[in-house]
């Protein structure tokens, strides 16, 4: 039996191949197994090579797999592009309509399954990813029974005979299967899960549910991808607690209406990707500078300019911390596993308003697109911290005295009131200002002003900003990373201390402001620090360069050609960098 | 209940003696007044430039945001407090040169606000540069052989765009200008009013004379209605845009907020932040 499975269903874009693989994940899911996906697309709606390769496993998983144990193929292409992945135990199940071939030095068994012509006689063509689910039904031993809750929830509105027919379409493949395969029925079969129900979900559900729960009443965002799915999540949602989603303009008008709603007293945010934060950056300096709480989700994607809109990449790292012109404070986070999203993303809303700043919550296209197993949410870990916001204020002993927004004080955080509330009146400007709001130039206040916004920082509360796997006090490297590389390092180190090496990992959690000490004391148990990161020029590592010491012992494996790291990857770049 | 003097605020205007900022600073506060709120009951959001200044000129909560992007931030504030009276104001480069796309998607989206531009068809704050409300031929720092683009047409523009409330003013006829104010607060929908404000110091060609002598007033017009959009569209064109009053007002189509589906019936701001486990767990449930 396998302890882990890798599955990869692939085709021409817009063919079902995205559904094939999400019905096949949610009934393993149902299974109690572990499950990681990653979806290779291209940025146009119908066709174009398209696949979706889903890691399965009894246990916790967070990497996509060097290897491949089945393909499953609905086009030459597939086959083409995809076989030299496949393991010792590799096969393709191919679709016969298109009388696929071998490629001549691909060592897998490939099987011609008819898949359209049993879905066809069945009535409809468009059932033959369902013949294919079934094939691998028969490669892993699956009861039929187990595709049924999903079968039911996906097609069950369009009625009982079209639920019927699919499910025979995956008893039908099945049993051809069967047949083709002979005694080697069974043989990929995994070792059994534990049946617990888990949380099977993208990045993107996470932060719109984290969003959700953190008391989001209201958001502004323009689409794109990879971002979209967190307002689409939204404006499905919103209405049930009289909330509301406006698709605005462009992304200015996205960010500035945030800042308007947060002004108002409403937990807003917008989510976009590296061209729509560029459009943002005068904004993130306005909430800066008047410090209204702003949340902004960052799902990178490759870039610069159009770059690679659906391809994985973390080069927005510098431009998210530094960008806008002047200085503000401003805090990064960048969750690496869907849980992490989730509950960072309730982290920011609170951290928005108790300091009253623009908080950016850092993501990637795979952890934004890719879907993962997570343990169900817990409700009483949801706390809401709304900071320093006043609802009555007395009476100026002035007339028409203005409130304080802006007062000194000693942690910098001033008293916050929303327009409505009476007495409260003050001006708000992005222009250098007094505590009550009003313009002022005098250096003295300038000063004053400047400081008092820094000084927000020193009281930021954000658990847990390095997740740290740190067994080794004398580690001949420290691995760091950020975002969804986690769980390729992870596995990685794992490899590498199964070979006798000490590995130590740290993925960075809390960017911006830097969590100096807590990476020092890291860096100081390891020989070599290496900073696994998909971009070009290294910003993280140049980021802790500016941060901690003993800068001759960091070094870098950079990937920017669009694909994550695979375990292997890193494994291989380690070794290397020890010999 | 508030008179205009408790909409006045201690700050001196900034802006050049003259200038026909300083009328619709007061027309302001003397259509919130006449409407019967109080002060806090009020935000005046602003852009950037002379006319942007005028949210900290007036005793109300004020926010003077960005160059271009007054709409959005009033917007959002709108859709966090409906109970909220919202005005947006900025100049003509504000609302028709770096801020135009949230000005037409503004008028089509049509939120609950009042959106007031003092339109001085120059740069003032830049110093005399020329500006999509400058005619063809202008001659300013920027165009010293006179504009060759031609003036953006704001009634016109506006009555395309899917506009529930048109109208123009001049900053002198501050009756008008009041009335005007207070209608477009009292509109349930969209308010779109250009007011002609005169810069004193750059704008030697549309001067207060020139308003005076070309001007038609609506009021003057025997037998027009306001409700007729393509009478409005025909005597705009007709004037090539130099009238006042109310041009055009649709009663019928609900605001943005009206339509929104479940959308709370009190200020969003007044809601519970917290989703309650019931709910939280069948959110959860739905991903399992």
């Amino acid at each position: 039996m396998l302890h882990q499975l890798s599955w990869k269903v692939g085709g021409q874009q817009g063919e079902g191949i995205e559904s094939t693989g999400e019905i096949f994940s949610m009934a393993m899911n149902r299974l109690g197994y572990f499950l990681y996906g990653y979806r290779h697309f291209s940025s146009r709606i119908k066709g174009g090579h398209t696949n979706n390769k889903i890691t399965v496993r009894a246990t916790e998983v967070r990497a996509i797999t060097d290897d491949l144990n089945i393909l499953v193929a609905f086009d030459q292409e597939t086959i083409d592009v995809n076989y030299k992945e496949l393991a010792a135990n590799g096969i393709i199940l191919a679709d016969a309509k298109f009388n696929p071939v071998s490629p001549e030095d691909c060592q897998a068994p490939l099987f011609a399954v008819p898949f359209t012509e049993i879905a066809t006689d069945l009535g409809t063509s468009l059932m033959k990813n369902m013949v294919a689910i079934g094939a691998t039904a028969s490669l892993l031993n699956l009861e039929d029974e187990v595709f049924q809750s999903v079968v039911d929830e996906i097609f069950g509105r369009k009625g009982e005979v079209v639920v019927q027919k699919n499910m025979e379409a995956i008893a039908q493949g099945h049993a051809v299967m069967n047949e083709l395969l002979g005694d080697r029925v069974g043989e990929w079969e995994l070792v059994q899960a534990d049946g617990k129900h888990r949380m099977f979900m993208i990045g993107n559900d996470a932060v719109a549910l984290g969003a959700l729960a953190a008391g989001v009443r209201f958001m502004a965002a323009y689409p794109i991808t990879p971002a979209s799915e967190i307002m689409e999540y939204l404006i499905d949602k919103l209405p049930e607690v009289g909330g509301a989603v406006i698709q605005t303009e462009d992304e200015i008008a996205a960010a500035t209406m945030a800042i308007g709603a947060n002004y108002g007293g409403v937990r807003s945010f917008t989510a976009s990707a590296g061209p729509g934060l560029s459009l943002m950056m005068e904004a993130i300096g306005l909430s800066g500078m008047t410090e209204q709480p702003l949340v902004i989700v960052d799902t990178q994607r490759g870039g610069p300019s159009t770059g690679l809109p659906t391809k994985q990449e973390q080069s927005d790292l510098m431009a998210m911390l530094y960008g806008t012109h002047g200085e503000i404070p401003k805090v990064v986070i960048a969750p690496s596993t869907a849980e992490e999203a989730f509950y960072d993303t309730i982290q920011a809303f609170n951290i928005a308003e108790e300091l009253q700043l623009p908080v950016i919550i850092l993501t990637d296209l795979q952890l934004a697109l890719g879907k993962q197993t997570v343990e169900p949410f817990d409700y009483s870990k949801v706390e809401i911290r709304r900071g320093n916001l006043v609802d009555n204020v007395e009476a100026p002993e002035v007339d028409k005295a203005y409130f304080k927004r802006y007062a000194v004080t000693e942690d910098g955080v001033s008293p916050r009131v929303i327009p409505g509330v009476e007495h409260g009146i003050h001006h708000v400007t992005g222009v250098e200002h007094d505590e009550t709001g009003k313009p002022s130039e005098a250096p003295s206040n300038r000063a004053a002003q400047m400081e008092k916004r820094f000084r927000k920082l020193d009281a930021i509360n954000f658990k847990e900003p390095i997740y740290a796997r740190t067994e080794h006090e004398d580690a001949d490297v420290l691995v760091v990373g950020f975002n969804s590389t986690r769980g390729a390092i992870d596995e990685a180190l794992e490899r590498l201390n199964d070979q006798g090496m000490k590995v130590n990992h740290a993925q960075v959690r809390l960017i911006h402001p830097f969590p100096v000490e807590e990476m020092q004391v890291l860096m100081d148990k390891a020989k070599k620090v290496v900073v696994v990161e998909n971009n070009y020029t290294g910003q993280l590592a140049n980021i802790m360069k500016m941060n901690v010491g003993g800068h001759n012992k960091i070094t870098t494996i950079n990937k920017y050609d669009g694909t994550p790291f695979l375990p292997g990857e890193i494994e291989t770049k380690v070794k290397e960098l020890l010999k | 209940m508030a008179t205009f003097k408790d909409f006045r605020n201690n700050v001196k205007p900034n802006w050049c003696p003259g200038c026909g900022d300083f009328s619709v600073q007061a027309a302001i506060q003397r259509a919130a007044a006449n409407v019967g709120i109080e002060p806090h009951e009020l935000a005046v959001i602003s852009g950037i430039g002379c006319s942007g200044r005028i949210s900290g000129y007036i005793n109300s909560y004020g926010f003077h945001g960005i160059h271009g992007r007054a709409l959005p931030i009033a917007q959002g504030l709108k859709m966090a407090n409906r109970n909220l009276n919202v005005i947006a104001s900025g100049g003509d480069g504000d609302g028709f040169a770096i801020g135009m796309g949230h000005t037409v998607h503004g008028l089509r989206r049509n939120l609950d606000l009042t959106y007031i531009i003092m339109d001085n068809q120059i740069y003032g704050l830049t110093k005399g540069q020329t500006s999509p409300r400058s005619e063809a031929g202008f001659v300013t720092k920027s165009t010293p052989e006179g504009a060759i683009e031609p003036a953006v047409k704001p009634l016109e523009l506006a009555l395309t765009t899917g506009a529930t409330f048109v109208a123009q003013s001049f900053s002198t006829d501050i009756k008008e200008l009041t009335a005007i104010i207070e209608a477009g607060i009292k509109h349930e929908g969209f308010a779109f009013i250009n007011v002609f404000s005169p810069c004193v110091t750059y704008n030697k060609v549309n001067t207060y004379e020139w308003f005076k002598e070309n001007l038609t007033k609506l009021s003057d017009i025997e037998g027009y209605d306001p409700s007729n959009r393509e009478q409005a569209m025909k005597t705009v064109m007709e004037h090539d845009g130099w009238l006042t009053g109310i041009i055009y007002q649709d009663t019928e189509t609900p605001s943005y907020q009206k339509k929104v589906d479940r959308y709370a019936e009190d200020a969003l701001s007044a809601s519970d932040l917290a989703l309650g486990e019931d709910k939280f767990n069948a959110l959860v449930k739905e991903f399992m």
